[in-house]
């Protein structure tokens, strides 16, 4: 009985505040625009049948007839895998330092790694503009030193989100790579140097396929929400830059067309449902293999 | 392992320097005189005195503190029960729906969450405010509660409950005094974690809050939009420095708990 109860509870909130709201999104982008408040015409207002009967694709069709969207979903695939893949090359080699620091540094270490994701997101893509801006101090840097002589524009480019999702990201990178790095067992490192490998080639063939699951783990939590990315092309990147966050955030508070951006968030959901479910079975399996 | 090689060196420090420089700029320029965030025109305090004449920052920081609060605690409760249930709860009918539904608010992308809670909102016909924060807010935090918990209770000794159980206690009464104490820590980052996101989130609340509450990261946002200012930067500085507090503390506290569990863990040897 009490058993029932403590499944129940968060069960029940779960379904109405997560799944069902997907259900109405899938409805409402089956639906048609209208000047109205919601701006949308009831999908199932004269019974199931009639809407089956009038059921139409036509959000969905419209999204592949505008470039914009293909666009927008394909360059956002194309920003979240190329950062995914920078923040992975400044991650593991911190991961792999902190693993091999000292014992009594590590904790504050670690603490210096999460210090920065309690800190407001906002504010840290916020601190990017003034110094990406053409007058921004990495340009002042730049120009002091003599490297360049006129500013760089690093700012409204895809450059900036690049740096923007590799600085806000990089914890989500380290702690899944450090904590396999850091249960990793030094003596196999050892046998295999002893039996002739070279450094480079033990890190290679032994250390790497043991932190597989961290780099596995740490690519999801960058990749995923760097996809749906709003924040940080927003504010770093420029007009050029198309990323299905910011069209769908448009499409819903600019241009006011409800079913559109459900159509274009049911697409994204689609897009998503695989890494998600990779990602899932990589954290079970983690955890079975922890018990 | 513990040899760091010059190339560790140099990769710790750029990685650190790539991650806190940033905000340092933030909190030295929040000092600045002049309007250009970027000039550097003398030291001066007035960007903060302006900061906290200004009614709708301190309106919004108080939204968001409300909703934070709230959100964070109802969370807490929601997200341990489901840790326990996911750990101990067996087999029972949807679980692989259930652990689906733990799992995927954390990497949900947010525009697709707020979407989703708004239409839902709509078409129930409820008025978007505070409450409807909340309820978002909830929603997604419960989940990282919940895997901060499970993890917990994942590896903390079962015996210990079922000698409880053993010596007549009810399991409430053996979830109270055996396991809660055990798994307090967790359940404490759990809510602290669930606060701070509720802090950060600007997405999510955009998209369920109604006319009647600005949280202070939508006020931020509009804000931000039209460029650099030096009062961003001072309440950047604040929110920075609050939470180096409230970081250190915690660790502090945390260490001395480690210490008098290892203490009183000395003294059972030496009375056994």
């Amino acid at each position: 009985m009490k058993r029932a109860f403590l499944i129940a509870v968060p069960y029940v909130w779960l379904l109405a505040l997560f799944l069902i709201p997907f259900a109405v999104v899938f409805k409402i982008s089956l639906s048609d625009i209208e000047l109205a408040i919601p701006p949308y015409t009831p999908t199932m207002k004269d019974g199931l049948w009639t809407m089956l009967s009038q059921l139409d694709f036509e959000n969905f069709i419209f999204l592949t007839q505008d470039d914009l969207y293909w666009k927008a979903y394909l360059s956002s695939l194309q920003i979240a895998l190329i950062s995914t893949v920078l923040t992975l090359m400044v991650g593991y080699p911190m991961a792999y330092a902190m693993a091999r620091a000292p014992e009594q540094w590590r904790p504050t270490l670690l603490m210096l790694v999460i210090l920065p994701f309690w800190t407001s997101f906002l504010i840290r893509v916020y601190a990017w503009i003034g110094i990406l801006s053409n007058e921004g101090f990495l340009n002042q840097f730049l120009l002091w030193i003599g490297i360049i002589d006129t500013p760089l524009t690093v700012l409204n480019t895809n450059t900036a989100v690049y740096i923007g999702i590799v600085y806000t990201y990089l914890p989500f990178m380290i702690l899944p790579i450090y904590s396999a790095l850091d249960r990793l067992d030094g003596s196999l490192i050892e046998a295999a140097e002893d039996l002739g490998c070279s450094r480079l080639k033990a890190f290679w063939l032994v250390t790497i396929p043991l932190s597989k699951n961290g780099i596995i783990a740490g690519c999801f939590l960058v990749f995923i929400p760097a996809l749906g990315e709003f924040v940080i092309p927003s504010l770093l990147g420029g007009s050029g830059t198309l990323m299905i966050g910011k069209v769908l955030f448009e499409e819903f508070f600019s241009n006011r067309d409800w079913p559109v951006a459900s159509a274009v968030a049911v697409i994204l959901l689609l897009i998503l449902i695989v890494p998600i479910v990779l990602f899932q079975r990589n954290e079970q399996k983690q955890a079975e293999a922890e018990k | 392992m513990n040899r760091l090689s010059p190339f560790n060196v140099v990769s710790l420090t750029m990685g650190f320097v790539f991650l806190y420089v940033p905000m340092l700029i933030l909190v030295i320029f929040s000092f600045n005189e002049s309007k250009l965030v970027t000039v550097w025109a003398g030291f001066s305090t007035k960007w903060y005195g302006e900061l906290l004449a200004n009614d709708a920052f301190l309106d919004a920081a108080w939204v968001t503190l409300q909703v934070a609060v709230i959100s964070s605690t109802i969370a807490t409760v929601l997200g341990t029960m489901a840790a326990y249930v996911l750990v101990r709860g067996g087999r029972f009918f949807g679980r692989t729906l259930f652990s689906g539904m733990i799992y995927a608010p954390l990497v949900m992308p947010e525009v697709i969450t707020g979407l989703s809670l708004l239409l839902l909102f709509i078409g129930i016909g409820m008025d978007r405010g505070v409450l409807t924060i909340v309820l978002a807010h909830t929603t997604f935090s419960m989940c990282f509660v919940s895997v901060v918990v499970s993890s917990r209770l994942m590896t903390f000794d079962q015996s210990l409950e079922e000698a409880a159980l053993d010596l007549g206690a009810s399991p409430f009464t053996a979830f109270r005094l055996v396991t809660l104490p055990i798994i307090a820590p967790a359940v404490v980052s759990g809510w602290l974690l669930a606060f701070t996101l509720s802090l950060d989130d600007l997405v999510i609340a955009s998209f369920t809050s109604g006319p009647s509450a600005t949280t202070l990261p939508m006020k931020i946002w509009s804000s931000v939009r039209l460029g650099v200012s030096p009062e961003i930067n001072a309440l950047s500085t604040i929110l920075i420095g609050l939470v180096t507090i409230g970081v250190i503390c915690a660790s502090l506290a945390s260490k001395q708990a480690a210490l008098r569990a290892k203490r009183d863990e000395q003294q059972a040897a030496r009375a056994a």
